[in-house]
C-alpha cells in the first residue's frame, strides 16, 4: 500500500464525514430525513439514484459476467438506460412525485399503503424490505470489504468494522440528505474512474474496431463446458433456447433489467425533488451516468478476454481459476497503470458506499416509519426520525453479522448465499411490488384485496420459486436438498446424471423467478380486482389529482 | 461492423449510445418544462404548511 493511497483514502473519507455533517445539520423534520425536504437538486437526485443502483457488484460481479458471456450483457445496459432511467424518470417518477405529496408519504410502502388505504399493504411491504435487504446489503457488504482489505492490506473484519461504522454514521445523523449527498460525490468518482477504465482500455488494445475484432477472432477459444451450454464468442449471443441463453436473457438482462421499477430505495427518489422539472433534468445525467457504468463494465469484462488471451495464452475465465468475481480485479492488476488503482479503489468504495448508504436508509425508514409508526400506530413526539435511525442501526448489525457470520460459519456455502442477495431481492421486489405499484400510479380498478392478493402471490412465488426451481439459487440455499436431496425441482437424477426439465424452450432451472413470480402476481391482480370492492371514488380522485 | 458480427450484440453496443444519447437530446428540450397537469408549486405550498402545522401540533 502507496502513501499516496493512504492519504487519497483519508481524504476521501473526510470529504464524505463533511458531507455527511452537512446533511445532520439541515435535517431538521421527519420530511427532511426521509425525503430530504422535497427540495434535492436534480444532479444530486440523478446521481444518488444511478450510485445507488450500481453498486461494486454491478462492475465488478456483471463486469465478470460479461468476461463470460461475452458483449450481449450490453443489452442489460440498454434495458438500464431505457427502463432504469427513462421509463423510471419519467413515466413512474413524475406519477409517483405527485402522488407522493398528495398522500404525504414518506416511503415507498407509506406510498402503496396510503394509495390502496391498507395499513397491512405498508407492514407486509416493510416487512419484506426488512427482511431481504439485509441479504442484499450483505452480499455489496461483503463485495467491498473483501476488495478494501486486499488493496489496504487489512484484516477482513477490521475492514468491515471501519467501513460500518463510518458509513453507520453519516446514514444515521445525515439521514436522506448525508446519504444522497454522499452518493453524489460517490457517483462522479464512478463516473470518471469508469471513463478512465474505457478509455485505458480500448488505448491498449489498438482502439475500438481493432479490440472488437480481437475477441471475434477468438470465438474458437470457449471453453468446450461453455460451448455446451449455447456460448458461441464473446462478441456473439448465446444459442437461443440454450442454458447460458437462459440465463443471459431471463436473469441477467430481464431480471435485473425490469427489477429495478420496483425498488423501494430508488423509487423513494422520485419524492425527494421539489417538480416535474427536476426529474427531467436527471434523465440526461442518468442516462450518460448508467451508460458509463455498466456499459464500460460489461465492455471491459468482455475485452479481458483479449488481454488475458495476449499475455498469458488464456481466456479470462481460465485466467481467473473459474472465479467470475476475480476476473476485473485481476485484468485491473495485469493491465493497468499503477495511479490508476488508486482511482479505480476509490470507485469502487464508492459503489459499494453509495449504495449500501441508500439500503441502510431504507430499512431504517421501514422499521421506523412503516412498521413501527404506522402500520403499529405507535407515534410519538419526534418520534419518527428516532424509530428511524434506531432501525438504520439494526439493518446495519443484521448485514455486517450477515457479512461476518455467513462466511465464519458456513465457509463457501454462506459465501454462495450472500452472492445470490442482490439476484433474490430484484427479483422478490419486482414480483411483489410491480403490480400493485403500476395499478397504484395508474388503474382505478385495481382494489386494495386485489393489491393484497398480487404482493403476497408475487412474493410468495417468488420466494418458491428461489428455493425450490431455479438451480443457482436453490443450490446455494440448500432448503431443496435438504427436503428433497436435490438442489432444484427442476433437475432429476438419471443413472447418477443431472437431466434437466424442459418444457419447449423453457429450461426450468435456468427461468428466473420474475419470469415466474410477476405473471402469477399480475394474473392475480388483475382477477381479484374484478370481484372485490371497487376503491371509493373521491379518494382515487385526490390521489390521482382529479379536480371536481 | 466495429468487429462485432452477430447483429444482436452491434445493435446493443449502438443502442447503448443512442440511447444515452436520446436521454441528453431529452433532457436538454425539456429543461424547463414540468408536468402541465398539476401545479407543483401550489401542492408543494400547501403540502409545506400542512406539514409545519403537524410538527407544531406535535
Amino acid at each position: 500500500m502507496s502513501i499516496w493511497m493512504i492519504i487519497v483514502v483519508v481524504a476521501y473519507l473526510c470529504i464524505i464525514g463533511y458531507l455527511g455533517f452537512r446533511g445532520y445539520k439541515t435535517t431538521k423534520s421527519a420530511t427532511d430525513y426521509m425525503l430530504g425536504g422535497r427540495q434535492v437538486h436534480p444532479y444530486v437526485m440523478a446521481m444518488s439514484y444511478g450510485a445507488t443502483f450500481i453498486s461494486t457488484s454491478a462492475i465488478v460481479g456483471f463486469g465478470g459476467a460479461a468476461g463470460v458471456f461475452g458483449m450481449g450483457l450490453l443489452w442489460l445496459t440498454v434495458m438500464n438506460i431505457l427502463i432504469g432511467i427513462f421509463i423510471a424518470f419519467w413515466v413512474f417518477g413524475g406519477r409517483t412525485r405527485k402522488m407522493g405529496l398528495r398522500l404525504d408519504a414518506h416511503t415507498f410502502p407509506e406510498l402503496l399503503g396510503r394509495r390502496f388505504q391498507s395499513k397491512f399493504i405498508q407492514g407486509a411491504a416493510a416487512v419484506i424490505i426488512f427482511m431481504f435487504i439485509p441479504l442484499y446489503a450483505s452480499a455489496v457488504l461483503t463485495g467491498a470489504v473483501k476488495y478494501i482489505s486486499s488493496q489496504l492490506s487489512m484484516d477482513y473484519n477490521t475492514a468491515l468494522f471501519i467501513f460500518s461504522v463510518i458509513i453507520a454514521l453519516y446514514v444515521i445523523m445525515g439521514g436522506i440528505k448525508g446519504v444522497m449527498y454522499t452518493d453524489a460525490l460517490q457517483g462522479t468518482i464512478m463516473l470518471f474512474g469508469m471513463l478512465a477504465l474505457l478509455i485505458l482500455t480500448y488505448t491498449k488494445l489498438g482502439g475500438v474496431t481493432a479490440a472488437h475484432q480481437s475477441l471475434t477472432d477468438m470465438a474458437h477459444l470457449v471453453p468446450a463446458k461453455l460451448q455446451a451450454g449455447g456460448h458461441q464468442g464473446w462478441t456473439s449471443m448465446p444459442k437461443f433456447g440454450a442454458p447460458l441463453w437462459w440465463v443471459l436473457v431471463s436473469t441477467i438482462i430481464m431480471g435485473v433489467g425490469i427489477g429495478v421499477l420496483a425498488q423501494p430505495q430508488l423509487a423513494v427518489r422520485y419524492m425527494t425533488v421539489k417538480s416535474g422539472k427536476e426529474l427531467n433534468r436527471a434523465i440526461p445525467i442518468g442516462g450518460v451516468f448508467i451508460m458509463m457504468m455498466t456499459g464500460v463494465a460489461f465492455i471491459v469484462g468482455a475485452l479481458a478476454n483479449v488481454h488475458f488471451q495476449q499475455t498469458v495464452g488464456k481466456v479470462a475465465i481460465v485466467a481467473a481459476k473459474g472465479d467470475v468475481e476475480a476476473i476485473i480485479p485481476m485484468y485491473l492488476q495485469s493491465a493497468m497503470p499503477e495511479w490508476f488503482s488508486i482511482l479505480f479503489m476509490l470507485t469502487l468504495i464508492s459503489a459499494a458506499m453509495s449504495t449500501l448508504s441508500s439500503q441502510f436508509h431504507v430499512m431504517g425508514t421501514s422499521l421506523g416509519r412503516d412498521l413501527v409508526e404506522e402500520s403499529m400506530g405507535r407515534k410519538q413526539k419526534g418520534g419518527g426520525v428516532l424509530a428511524t435511525r434506531a432501525g438504520v442501526l439494526l439493518g446495519i448489525l443484521i448485514s455486517v453479522y450477515l457479512s461476518y457470520i455467513m462466511e465464519l460459519k458456513f465457509g463457501k456455502t454462506g459465501t454462495a448465499i450472500v452472492a445470490r442477495g442482490t439476484a433474490i431481492f430484484f427479483g422478490l421486489c419486482a414480483c411483489a411490488f410491480l403490480p400493485m405499484y403500476v395499478g397504484a400510479l395508474w388503474s382505478r380498478g385495481i382494489t386494495k384485496a386485489a393489491a393484497i392478493a398480487g404482493l403476497l402471490s408475487g412474493s410468495l412465488s417468488s420466494l418458491f420459486w428461489i428455493m425450490f426451481v431455479q438451480e443457482k439459487a436453490s443450490t446455494a440455499l440448500l432448503v431443496c436438498s435438504k427436503l428433497f436431496g436435490t438442489r432444484s425441482l427442476a433437475i432429476q437424477l438419471v443413472d447418477g446424471k443431472e437431466v434437466f426439465a424442459k418444457t419447449g424452450p423453457m429450461v426450468w432451472a435456468f427461468v428466473d423467478p420474475l419470469i415466474i413470480g410477476l405473471p402469477i402476481a399480475i394474473v392475480a391482480t388483475v382477477l381479484v380486482s374484478l370481484f372485490t370492492k371497487k376503491t371509493a371514488a373521491a379518494h382515487l380522485d385526490f390521489c390521482m389529482g382529479k379536480k371536481k | 461492423m466495429l468487429g462485432i458480427e452477430d447483429p444482436w450484440v452491434v445493435s446493443a453496443y449502438y443502442l447503448c449510445i443512442f440511447s444515452a444519447l436520446f436521454c441528453l437530446i431529452w433532457g436538454i428540450i425539456k429543461w424547463n418544462k414540468d408536468d402541465p397537469e398539476t401545479e407543483p408549486g401550489e401542492e408543494i405550498r400547501r403540502w409545506a404548511e400542512e406539514e409545519n402545522r403537524v410538527e407544531e401540533e406535535l
